[in-house]
């Protein structure tokens, strides 16, 4: 039985209505927990004063220099102990989930049970940057919580300027629209950089996220530093059986409408059953015994939309891969940037695909942590020092693909342009 | 005297095979095409045949152990051991016969758990910490998102608005709570206020000097004691000296407001991903319940429910109608803080003589 509750009037106010209540759920653990209960208490003070007040800190678990965010209460009696005392510590614990979140209830409850005995028994499922956030923790149980789920095989996520925790979308465990292995490739990077990850060492952070496909999921390309989007090179599949299904359902001003009409290239048109180009870059296929859709290949900006609308229908093709943005990140301190197209295509399936795939991640992170300035995003850095000397500093050459036009003023010195008319010939003979 | 034993972390992120649902795990890579049989409920086909539904609800995300057992209580009985999570904090749930989907989903639903979030609904909204356990936060996040939900669980439960609705909330300006068709931001708008006795004990001055991005603070001597200045006309109330120099106060009771952003998109989905945009400002931080700022996200959605063409996302639909009409339809104020004057801002202006009248 815990000590008595803090009266809440606020907080009880989030009690009502139909969404789940987290507030009902923290009133459950007050219960057990005067963790708990101090922590109503703090909330609703910061529900009345309308102010945060939890300060930062320095603590960490052995042999890791990050992965613990302390929290430390700022609410204090005139005589400088915590006003809210068993709340006073609560520090939260970062731990990376499985890739694509997956769990079986037995290690749900195993989680639960070890943040029970060590922790307020409140869980984020899951934080921003994908972590499962064990919040509150006293100083002295978090080494202890953290040796319980690193026996469990859980492992500490990231903070400071190091390596975060990444994310991976459900991909092929259970979408036909993913176009590699996310959850390899998210395990194969983060085990490559597990010391950048555990021992802040970097300007600032650096984030990985993979998404099977365009639609992005993880929302990659605006939020991390090395996005990671599946996409293929050949043809869209098609499917006449569910083609066929989904027009009998849906009718022509639906496929004119919400098909054809939304591509945003004009890659696709209706024809003439029969009547359809024989070209080895068109994907056809009937809706009907009279109709059927027309889609060049070579226009299409593997967007997604139409496979969206059409689903099995239209699929992917097979010889597929992965394109790579660098410099997502959000607005400190230059303004939010997306990241920008660094590898248009990297075939992601045999072991050396891996490799240099895993090389390239090498050298950007080298590249990074030479050359940033402090607390500078990869994004900020490109946007200071410009695309193509970052692309020379990893070694990559340049692409059309990396552009949505060319430059539209002269103000550049441009007196190697000799040398590089050749080395894009040399590019054009090598490809 | 015998040192105490120091346990050595094992490092390593493991390999998520053994979590995956059998189905999931037999037709990995192998999967045909879905389509979703009701709200809430994704139907996966793979290549040999094999059938999979995935029963999706809504949580409150900062869950007690209790709730997190219930759920699991949930799988173990209704569904087959396995779930997952997805970045929306919304929980999933794999079964391998249609027969176990209606209890399953009368199960979420009879303990609370809203069952929807698929398709062209409004799935719950990517948030921050804010009162609950950040150190810089300008709000709350799960109570704004709370109240929220109280009013959209509706859109939650149905698939009726033209495409995916993704909402955020972030309790500063940094957004953590990132891009979205209708962000909810913290907007600051008073500088930073100073406490000079604290600096120089807390702050390095040149890091914290070198975070503003409009080069407004200056090192100083307040008392003789070393201090930080800033210049309150270029200040842009950003927030970004306050982390690295907690005396550099920004929050404030009354000064903090909050405002909307729409149109934001991660999709590559038709148009290239976009930032959201600046649509409304100066609301009220009204907490516990934010009727102000609830009831301008709900004027939004309503608006784009009404005129939004199948498959439109907020952003596709603005395109369309333009920013005129985006006004005029929703009866929100433009004023002169929507016209971007931010380096490079001026790609952002009507460069043409496409007017819409």
């Amino acid at each position: 039985m815990a000590k008595p509750m803090h009266d809440t009037p606020n907080l009880d106010e989030l009690e009502k209505g139909p969404w789940p209540s987290f507030v009902t759920g923290l009133k459950r653990l007050a219960k057990e927990n005067d963790m708990a209960v101090d922590l109503l208490g703090q909330l609703e003070h910061s529900y009345q004063t309308r102010l945060g007040h939890w300060k930062g800190g320095t603590l960490g678990v052995v042999g890791y220099g990050g992965g613990v965010i302390p929290r430390f209460s700022e609410i204090k009696n005139p005589d400088g102990s915590y006003r809210f005392p068993d709340a006073g510590e609560f520090h939260t614990l970062r731990i990376m989930p499985p890739a694509g979140m997956h769990y079986d209830t037995g290690t749900l409850r195993q989680l639960c049970d070890v943040w029970q005995k060590h922790g307020s028994g409140l869980i984020a499922l899951h934080g921003q940057s994908g972590d499962i956030m064990f919040q509150g923790a006293s100083s002295e149980n978090v080494q202890k919580a953290f040796d319980e789920f690193n026996e469990m095989g859980f492992d500490l996520g990231g903070a400071g300027p190091a390596l975060r925790t990444s994310a991976s979308c459900i991909g092929a465990a259970r979408c036909e629209q993913s176009c590699y292995d996310e959850a390899r490739t998210h395990h194969l990077v983060i085990n490559k950089f597990l010391d950048e990850l555990h021992r802040p060492a970097l300007p600032y952070k650096f984030k990985f996220k993979f998404s099977g496909c365009p639609n992005d999921c993880m929302n990659s390309i605006q939020r991390s530093d090395f996005a990671t989007i599946g996409t293929w090179r050949d043809n869209i599949r098609t499917d006449e059986a569910l083609a066929k299904k989904w027009f009998a359902k849906h009718g022509m001003n639906e496929l004119v409408n919400d098909v054809i009409g939304m591509c945003p290239t004009r890659a696709i048109q209706i024809k003439d059953a029969g009547a359809v180009a024989k070209d080895g870059h068109v994907s056809s296929v009937n809706v009907s015994d009279t109709q059927a859709l027309e889609i060049d290949n070579k226009s299409c900006v593997r967007c997604m939309h139409c496979i969206n609308v059409m689903t099995g229908a239209l699929q992917v093709g097979k010889d597929k891969g992965v394109t790579i943005l660098i410099g997502g990140k959000s607005v400190l301190k230059i303004g939010a940037t997306m990241g920008s197209v660094i590898v248009p295509f990297m075939p992601l399936n045999t072991d050396e695909d891996y490799e240099n795939y895993l090389d390239l991640a090498q050298r950007v992170m080298d590249f990074f942590a030479e050359n940033a300035l402090e607390h500078e995003r990869t994004g900020e850095m490109i946007e200071r020092i410009g695309l193509a000397n970052f692309l020379e500093g990893i070694e990559v050459d340049i692409d059309p693909n990396m552009i949505n036009r060319p430059r539209m003023n002269p103000y550049t010195n441009m007196v190697g342009w000799d040398e590089e008319v050749a080395k894009a010939e040399a590019r054009k003979a090598a490809a | 005297m015998a040192q105490p034993q120091i346990r050595k972390p094992i490092e390593g992120f493991f390999d998520n095979k053994k979590f995956l649902h059998p189905k999931f795990a037999a037709n990995y890579g192998n999967w045909k095409y879905h389509d979703r049989p009701r709200p809430g409920v994704l139907h996966h086909v793979s290549n040999t045949g094999d059938e999979v539904w995935s029963v999706r609800a809504g949580t409150q995300r900062q869950m007690d152990h209790y709730t997190v057992r219930k759920l699991c209580d949930i799988v173990d009985n209704f569904g087959e051991g396995f779930c997952r999570f997805t970045i929306r904090s919304n929980i999933e749930i794999p079964v391998s016969s249609e027969a176990k989907v209606a209890p399953l989903v009368a199960e979420l639903e009879n303990n609370g758990f809203p069952v929807g979030g698929t398709g062209n609904s409004v799935s719950m909204v990517a948030h921050t910490q804010g009162w609950l356990h950040c150190d810089i936060p300008g709000t709350d996040a799960s109570g704004v998102v709370k109240s929220m939900m109280d009013g959209l669980i509706e859109e939650f439960k149905h698939e009726e608005m033209p495409n995916r609705v993704r909402l955020s909330t972030s309790c500063c300006e940094i957004n953590c709570g990132g891009q979205a068709d209708i962000a909810v931001v913290v907007q600051y708008t008073k500088p930073p206020k100073i406490n000079h006795d604290l600096v120089a004990a807390i702050c390095e001055r040149p890091t914290v000097v070198a975070r503003c991005p409009v080069a407004a603070i200056r090192p100083t001597i307040v008392n003789g004691r070393p201090s930080l200045e800033v210049d309150e006309k270029k200040c842009v109330c950003c927030g970004a000296c306050y982390p690295p120099c907690p005396p550099m106060q920004i929050n404030d009771r009354e000064g903090n407001k909050i405002a909307i952003w729409v149109g934001g998109k991660n999709s590559n989905a038709r148009s290239k991903p976009t930032f959201h945009k600046l649509v409304a400002a100066g609301l009220p931080n009204n907490a516990p319940r934010w009727p102000e700022v609830n009831a301008v996200v709900k004027k939004i959605l309503m608006a784009y429910k009404e005129d939004g063409r199948p498959w439109e996302r907020m952003a596709d639909w603005i395109d369309r109608i333009g920013w005129p009409r985006f006004f005029e339809k929703t009866g929100l104020p433009f004023t002169k803080y929507m016209i971007d004057d931010w380096r490079g801002g001026r790609v952002n202006l009507n460069a043409s003589a496409h007017v819409r009248f």
